[in-house]
């Protein structure tokens, strides 16, 4: 009896020896990229450095995209410091992780907002993310700077949106691959808000400008098969599909696209979820020859641009890439310092005010912050993805596009926003 | 017709690829009962080994070896997970025999850390295995295409249960597994050295998850969160199969295999599964021990 007692509490101790070590261990990895920042004063003017928040996923199914342009902010403020800093303040970022998990973004959003009393928040990539946060950013009056292109029919005072909105992506694609791909389009998408909303403009869309449904399908987060779809898709022979997967999902796709027999001259396909970034992970040779529409690549022929990707690759390596939210992130960082100078203050509601018309030199071109919307004026640009995985732009606006988030512009999309 | 028999064809392949990654839990849930939430792990560690060898291969060797570099890379992701197996029995799982509730929590623990350790050793980015040229393309028949990839992994899938069944039933050492998992009491007091079982045992369920990574790794793509897609299905798998049979796994694995695409096909990926899993929920009510339950006279079966 004692010594049956005494193995058992042998084997309790080590196994909760165990546990702890797990818990110790993955605390410590998991914790590493949550609070970089500790010291300095409040984010407000009083002291000698400015906090600003900066929240993307740094695990979980996300990771793979948030941290480039989690990356890229960070380039941005080393460089705004590097010549002074704003109003004559260091930039002091205040890195969180928001995990891939939308509830975690509103948490880390009120902490940065609560807590740290941060000038501005860079952060966000899914859509699902950028609601949790929403509510949080108005009823504390901070301001969220949102890097990705997305679904539209959205305004928030308190979120600028140096993405794309819908029609300086979406449908001036849809419109450039009906006039010269052809009618027929195949809707395939992840099942979530931005896909489902996305989709739902492109079939007003196609109604109105005559193209034709011929399937519409949906795959869950972290699907993994395709072979089912791309079976439907032959049967459906369409001229083009429109793809708005996300994540992992993309690599699955064209992967086994291409082992199905069907090539890029077989088949037209236009992602929008698909970058550089992504690119890479898909491999470039599954992907040669697909289109993609975005407003930036990293061939794109500026000056600045020449300078960004430098700069970039130096800071975090030459096997990096820049893509279009990478970039977004980027500018945002620029845009809000510019709007600050004007301001004079780091106060949300004068920022705000000043930022109405602001216009940066970004690598895609010259910006413009709309304010009626804060949306930027942006150029669209559809790429075609080459062998060594770089994207050769192949159309573009000869300028920049108004945003219109709403499609207010457009009488086939009455009735899409509420 | 040419749509149905690629259909029938994809579910075949869905399921040889459910099996694959199922096959490694048949041993470590289904004979070992250690509910193991890092088992997704170990698919992505061997897929991750499938990475490191292409690498090896195209970095150090002569081009034209590059189209071998995936018949070393099956077994260096077995060696490089079930190696990682035996660490994790040692230093957890060995605590926790015959305590459901605790490993789920410890395993799951260890989840996140392999999936952060591949983070940080690997990037976030999601990585790209070039499959062997031998392997890209389809075999044309009756002007139907049938990717090499998918018929190479159905391939796999029967080697790999072959040389399972094999192991376990055709050899002493599997006759002592078995003993073992069966009445361990009587099988230690004839001396069995129960302690080595196990942790070979538990190592080689562990490898077999990563020759399952290796497979996958010419389908998708390469990530830390590999596994977590995985995790459900398979555990599915074996449960619905009957726990501890391979029979069962087979049989588990087709079926969830077929329903998943034939429903997608009738409907869409997400209704699909809703019906799959209404279907396995609904038929474990009848039968709760799945398709293939184990007969055993051992005392502790409840």
């Amino acid at each position: 009896m004692n010594m049956k007692y005494k193995r058992m509490m042998k084997l309790k101790k080590s196994a909760a020896l165990a546990l702890s070590a797990l818990f110790v261990a993955s605390s410590l990895l998991t914790g590493c990229g949550s609070t970089q920042s500790a010291k300095g004063n409040s984010g407000e003017s009083g002291g000698d450095t400015i906090k600003v928040g900066v929240l993307h996923s740094m695990s979980g199914t996300m990771a793979i995209s948030e941290v480039s342009v989690k990356d890229a902010e960070l380039m941005a403020i080393d460089e705004i410091n590097a010549k002074g800093g704003v109003l004559g303040k260091k930039i002091e970022p205040v890195v969180e992780d928001g995990a891939s998990d939308p509830a975690v973004f509103a948490e880390k959003a009120k902490k940065l907002l609560q807590q740290d009393k941060v000038a501005t928040v860079f952060g966000c990539w899914t859509s699902a993310s950028r609601k949790a946060v929403l509510p949080v950013f108005e009823s504390l009056k901070g301001l969220l700077w949102y890097p990705v292109q997305y679904e539209g029919m959205e305004a928030s005072p308190n979120i600028c949106y140096t993405g794309a909105a819908p029609n300086q992506q979406i449908v001036p694609a849809v419109e450039w691959l009906l006039k010269n791909k052809g009618k027929k389009i195949f809707l395939i998408g992840s099942d979530y808000v931005f896909p489902r909303t996305a989709n739902k403009i492109i079939k007003a869309e196609l109604q109105a400008e005559g193209g034709e449904l011929v399937g519409e399908e949906y795959t869950p987060m972290g699907h993994t098969d395709y072979s089912t779809i791309i079976n439907k898709i032959k049967e459906a022979k369409p001229d083009v599909v429109f793809n708005t997967l996300n994540g992992d999902s993309n690599v699955a796709f064209f992967k086994q696209l291409k082992d199905s027999g069907i090539s890029s001259k077989d088949l037209t396909t236009c992602s929008v979820s698909v970058a550089e970034e992504e690119v890479r992970g898909i491999g470039a040779d599954n992907m040669a020859g697909h289109l993609v529409s975005w407003n930036y690549y990293q061939t794109t022929n500026t000056p600045e641009n020449v300078e960004f990707v430098k700069n970039y690759k130096a800071k975090y390596g030459a096997d990096r890439v820049t893509d279009d939210p990478i970039e977004a992130g980027y500018n945002a960082v620029y845009l809000w310092a510019a709007a600050v100078e004007k301001a004079g203050s780091t106060d949300v509601e004068k920022v705000r005010e000043a930022m109405k018309g602001l216009t940066f030199k970004a690598p895609e071109g010259t910006v413009k912050i709309e304010g009626e919307n804060q949306h930027l004026w942006k150029p669209v640009r559809i790429g075609e993805v080459q062998p060594d995985g770089s994207i050769k732009e192949i159309w573009s606006t000869s300028e920049a596009i108004r945003p219109d988030p709403f499609l207010k512009t457009y009488s086939w999309a009455e009735g899409l926003s509420n | 017709m040419d749509t149905y028999v690629l259909q029938i064809f994809n579910g075949l392949s869905v399921s040889s690829i459910f099996m694959l990654a199922a096959l490694g839990l048949a041993i470590t849930f289904g004979l070992m009962k250690v509910i193991n939430m890092a088992h997704g792990e170990f698919i992505m560690i061997g897929a991750y080994a499938t990475y490191l060898i292409q690498n090896l291969f195209s970095k150090y060797l002569p081009a034209d070896w590059f189209d071998f570099y995936f018949i070393f890379a099956v077994p260096a992701a077995f060696l490089l997970a079930g190696i990682m197996g035996y660490i994790l029995e040692y230093m957890v799982i060995r605590h926790l025999y015959g305590r459901a509730l605790d490993s789920i929590l410890a395993t799951w623990g260890v989840s996140l850390v392999l999936q952060q350790l591949a983070r940080s050793v690997f990037g976030a980015p999601n990585v790209d295995v070039r499959a062997p040229n031998i392997l890209s393309g389809g075999l044309l028949f009756a002007g139907m295409n049938f990717p090499y990839k998918r018929l190479f992994i159905i391939a796999l899938v029967i080697a790999c249960f072959v040389g399972v069944y094999v192991l376990l039933y055709k050899s002493s050492y599997g006759r002592k597994i078995r003993a073992v998992m069966q009445n361990r009491a009587m099988a230690a007091s004839l001396g069995i050295n129960t302690r080595r079982i196990d942790a070979y045992t538990f190592a080689f369920g562990s490898g077999l998850a990563g020759i399952a990574g290796a497979a996958l790794s010419l389908l998708g793509s390469i990530g830390p969160t590999l596994g977590t897609n995985y995790i459900v299905d398979t555990f599915m798998v074996v449960v619905l199969g009957g726990v501890g049979t391979l029979l069962g796994t087979i049989a588990g694995g087709f079926i969830i295999g077929m329903g998943n695409t034939t429903f997608e096909f009738l409907t869409d990926a997400s209704l699909g599964r809703v019906i799959v899993f209404t279907l396995v929920i609904l038929f474990l009510q009848w039968r709760p021990r799945g398709l293939f339950s184990m007969k055993s006279r051992a005392l502790d079966e409840d």
